[in-house]
């Protein structure tokens, strides 16, 4: 035991030692979010919106004063067909309509229930969202107002429809892969590195030399990287959930859980890169040629796998990512349980069990 | 009237505090074998460097090959030659590639180039190793072609970082007979070693202690100065005061 | 017991078939200061780390401490002391922390065996907060030696210890060597520098994976068949090429200030002398000496 935190010990000391790399480490989340952020994100405040009011009645009048009030988008009120409108999405001149049907209030009035069409432009889904999320807020409101001073309660249904993108591919579904990715960039690379940098240093030579346990080695390698990249991880969640607005659906202690699960993942697969190479470079040229670009191709989150070719679809399938990327999703949007991933996580489990003999099988007790 | 080829006057190199030579002064003449010699970390590779023109000094003057260590580096480059220890040649290419890859750097024409490497391996007797990969040649090969490259091109000065560092005792020897073989052509010699014997071979020796330049002088006028038997031993006196490391 | 067995070792690099190690076979006894010389390349880091049990022999059989290389190397690695040709300690922890690290992998304390360090660690201890990647090459190789000792081996190697160190921290280094041997460690080194020789109780000469000899050095001075020469002329070069061309010279070449040479029997000093003369050399000197392991080595090498 005692030698184990001895070993511990030193791989902290390595890691938070060389500052310039640490910087990188904690750095490269933020800014993957916030590059992924901003380049799917643009300026919703100079979004233009068209209000259609085919009812002109005192319900969709008062709405539409609502949004007006905002002063934050650019708003028209204009009379359009639904071939004028699609025109206008697609010369890109609008973000949004707002489609107020005939008889709004009678509906409303003498069924309690009335809708608004609401068509966004999705191709820009971080946008699309901001925006709808902004006029149902309203609608919202107002039909708060509405109940006060009835004893029916109201119900307005905004009819929701995004145009090019309709599963709102993007920001919900880029959280996940930056998380996968990062945790796929730390954990793979650094302890990839981190085994081999002993074998150029010359260490391993004095370390083989002495009673040590491979498997102690290895632990120890993984530990402050496993460490580090919870930090990553909550940091990221942080940022998708405070600036990029996007939310948690499921339970947060199953997503630590499983990410977790992921990070091991990624440490036996830099661990097992490590006894198999001789130099760092090399080492690190494997981590991205081999690892880190599978991960962004095939973990489907920016590129959709049931388009791919079967032969890619089925290579898919040992990329650890893709089974990370399903379950993180699956958790934070759709707000799925263990019973509903378990599947998955058992894959992840199996890959992870694998990589684990074969680097202890293979970690060479002597040089060569 | 000798020749002068260095000559350096209070050449000094700081690297913030710490001053790494310190206002070291002395000539070398043409066709001379001068031993540079110190401890480790007194300032030998710092003074080396300023002489190669690779790094500026802080302060004091230099000329090498006539020409001004701060204004004149490209011309000094092409009036020397350098070999050391740790890089000399690249492994991944063969003799004659080697030859032809220095050469060139240097500006030799093809003809040139052509005869000159056909009588530098007739001279090693690599005739047979001539397309062979440098990484399978022995380190005193090696080391013996490197410094062949180094003046191939007929430099005026040569420097050599540690040339024969782990080389066997004949093959040390025979690397010796290329450097006085040089100097007897004119060339200018100018090295670093730790084998005391090798010392004595040089005509003038530099004991560096550190940053300062303690002892100048021929071998034999060392000895006497010391009133000592041995190279080794005028080495011992004055580096057992060193207070630095590297 | 011998400490140390080696027998018929043999270790073979590339599709070449080099053998860096050619059916090398030597011991060590307990206690003892054993050498091994010779230049880069002679095999000689092979058969340490073969020794270490971090090589597997292409052939031949060797004993650490009784254990066997190739199947006992778990007990050999609790055993014994490994020193590298090159610096591998972890550079960018302090002095103080790698030696605790390396106490702590072999099971010890750098309180249990601090007697056996002391005289080494005094020297370097102020710094002990320092990182060793910023340690001048005296103290690194200073703290590689402690860290090496800290579990009290049984054996100790140390490879090339003082190979590009300047002859100041060279010669303190044998002395630490000397005090260790006091201690009952077999220290197994090795060297290119011929003059390190005579520091060693035995030593094996060796070179292109063969051994040449193996005695005492006084020994293998004696053994010396030749009368050996100390020549000295104005002009060096000249001197030597004047050797060269001599026709009862045996072997000729620069040592220091003077030229070694020796002479096949009909030659007497004064001829050589004549010789010289009439080369154009002038103010020679001529005296007999007795040969260093260098000049040993040199003959050696020519023979072979």
């Amino acid at each position: 035991m005692k030698q184990f935190t001895t070993f511990l010990k030193k791989e902290f000391a390595h890691v938070l030692r060389d500052r310039k790399t640490l910087l990188i480490l904690f750095g490269m989340p933020i800014m993957q979010i916030l590059i992924f952020g901003f380049a799917l994100t643009n300026e919703v405040k100079n979004s233009k919106i068209i209000v259609v009011d085919y009812a002109k009645d005192m319900a969709s009048q008062n709405i539409i004063t609502k949004i007006e009030a905002s002063r934050y988008f650019e708003i028209e009120k204009a009379m359009m067909s639904a071939k004028e409108i699609e025109a206008s999405f697609q010369q890109g001149i609008i973000k949004m309509a707002v489609v107020f049907p005939p008889d709004f209030n009678k509906d409303l009035l003498h069924q309690s229930t009335a809708q608004i069409q609401v068509i966004a432009d999705a191709s820009d889904p971080n946008t699309a969202n901001t925006l709808t999320n902004y006029v149902s807020s309203i609608v919202q409101d107002y039909q708060r107002d509405l109940d006060k001073t009835s004893l029916l309660p109201y119900r307005i249904e905004p009819q929701t429809r995004m145009l090019y993108n309709p599963q709102l591919k993007g920001v919900h579904n880029f959280v996940p892969g930056v998380i996968a990715l990062v945790l796929m960039l730390v954990c793979v690379m650094m302890t990839a590195v981190s085994i081999v940098r002993e074998k150029e240093m010359g260490t391993m030579e004095i370390l083989l030399v002495s009673p040590f346990k491979p498997i102690m080695v290895m632990v120890s390698k993984a530990i402050p990287y496993l460490i580090l990249s919870l930090i990553n991880v909550t940091t990221i969640l942080l940022l998708s959930v405070f600036v990029l607005r996007v939310p948690v659906n499921g339970s947060i202690f199953l997503l630590f859980a499983e990410s977790t699960l992921f990070i091991i993942t990624c440490l036996t697969l830099g661990i097992f890169i490590s006894v198999k190479t001789n130099s760092q470079q090399v080492a690190m040229l494997i981590s991205l040629m081999g690892m880190l670009l599978p991960t962004i191709l095939f973990s489907g989150f920016m590129f959709p796998i049931e388009n791919m070719p079967k032969a890619l679809q089925i290579f898919s399938n040992v990329v650890p990512a893709k089974w990370f990327y399903i379950i993180v999703r699956d958790i934070m949007i759709k707000g799925v349980g263990l019973s509903e991933i378990w599947k998955e996580t058992l894959v992840l489990i199996g890959i992870t069990l694998f990589l684990m003999a074969v680097s202890l099988k293979n970690f060479k007790i002597r040089l060569e | 009237m000798k020749d002068t080829v260095i000559k350096t006057d209070k050449l000094t190199k700081r690297f913030g505090d710490f001053i790494a030579a310190n206002e070291i002064s002395f000539e070398v003449y043409r066709g001379e074998i001068f031993g540079f010699l110190g401890a480790n970390g007194a300032g030998k590779t710092t003074a080396m460097r300023m002489l190669c023109g690779l790094s500026a000094p802080s302060s004091g003057k230099a000329i090498i090959a006539g020409f001004d260590v701060y204004k004149q580096t490209e011309m000094i480059k092409r009036n020397i030659g350098y070999m050391s220890q740790k890089f000399s040649l690249y492994d991944d290419l063969t003799v004659l590639e080697n030859i032809h890859f220095f050469g060139g750097i240097y500006g030799l024409t093809d003809k040139q180039l052509e005869m000159k490497s056909k009588a530098l391996i007739e001279r090693l007797g690599l005739q047979q190793e001539a397309k062979k990969l440098v990484a399978s040649l022995p380190l005193g090969w090696k080391q013996k072609l490197s410094f062949s490259v180094a003046v191939l091109h007929d430099p005026k000065i040569v420097f050599l970082d540690e040339p024969t560092g782990g080389v066997d005792p004949v093959t040390r020897r025979q690397f010796w007979d290329l450097i006085y073989d040089a100097a007897d052509r004119g060339v200018t010699v100018f090295v670093t070693t730790h084998y005391m014997d090798e010392a004595e071979y040089c005509h003038r020796i530099s004991i560096m202690v550190d940053g300062r330049i303690e002892a100048l002088d021929t071998p034999k006028g060392l000895k006497q100065a010391f009133q000592v038997q041995s190279m080794d031993e005028v080495f011992y006196t004055l580096a057992r005061g060193a207070k630095r490391g590297d | 017991m011998d400490a140390v067995v080696v027998q018929d070792l043999i270790k073979i690099y590339g599709k070449d078939d080099v053998r860096a190690v050619d059916n090398v076979s030597f011991s060590v006894k307990p206690g003892e200061l054993f050498g091994l010389i010779g230049p880069d390349g002679a095999g000689k880091t092979s058969i340490f780390r073969m020794l270490t049990t971090l090589l597997l022999p292409d052939g031949g059989s060797a004993t650490v401490d009784g254990y066997d290389i190739v199947k006992d190397y778990k007990y050999i690695r609790n055993t014994v002391g490994y020193m590298p040709g090159r610096f591998s300690l972890y550079q960018d922890l302090t002095i103080e922390e790698n030696l605790t690290f390396f106490a702590t992998v072999f099971g010890t304390s750098i309180e249990e065996n601090y007697h056996l360090i002391k005289d080494i660690y005094v020297q370097i201890e102020r710094f002990k907060d320092r990182r060793a990647g910023k340690l001048s090459g005296g103290m690194k190789q200073k703290l590689a030696l402690c860290c090496a000792l800290i579990h009290k081996p049984t054996v100790l190697f140390l490879d090339e210890p003082t190979t590009g160190v300047d002859p100041v921290s060279r010669k303190e280094f044998w002395e630490m060597l000397k005090r260790l041997k006091q201690e009952g460690i077999t220290i197994v080194v090795s060297t290119p520098y011929m003059d390190e020789a005579t520091m060693c109780d035995r030593i094996a000469l060796i070179q292109s994976g063969k051994i040449l000899s193996i005695e005492r050095p006084e020994v293998i001075v004696n053994a010396y068949a030749d009368q050996l020469y100390a020549v000295k002329a104005d002009h060096m070069y000249s001197l030597l090429k004047a050797l060269n061309r001599f026709d009862h010279t045996i072997n000729s070449y620069a040592y220091g200030e003077y030229a070694h040479a020796s002479f096949r029997g009909p030659a007497t000093e004064h001829e050589v002398v004549e010789f010289l003369t009439s080369q154009g050399l002038a103010n020679i000197e001529m005296h007999r000496i007795a040969p260093t392991i260098e000049d040993c080595f040199i003959k050696l090498l020519k023979n072979s």
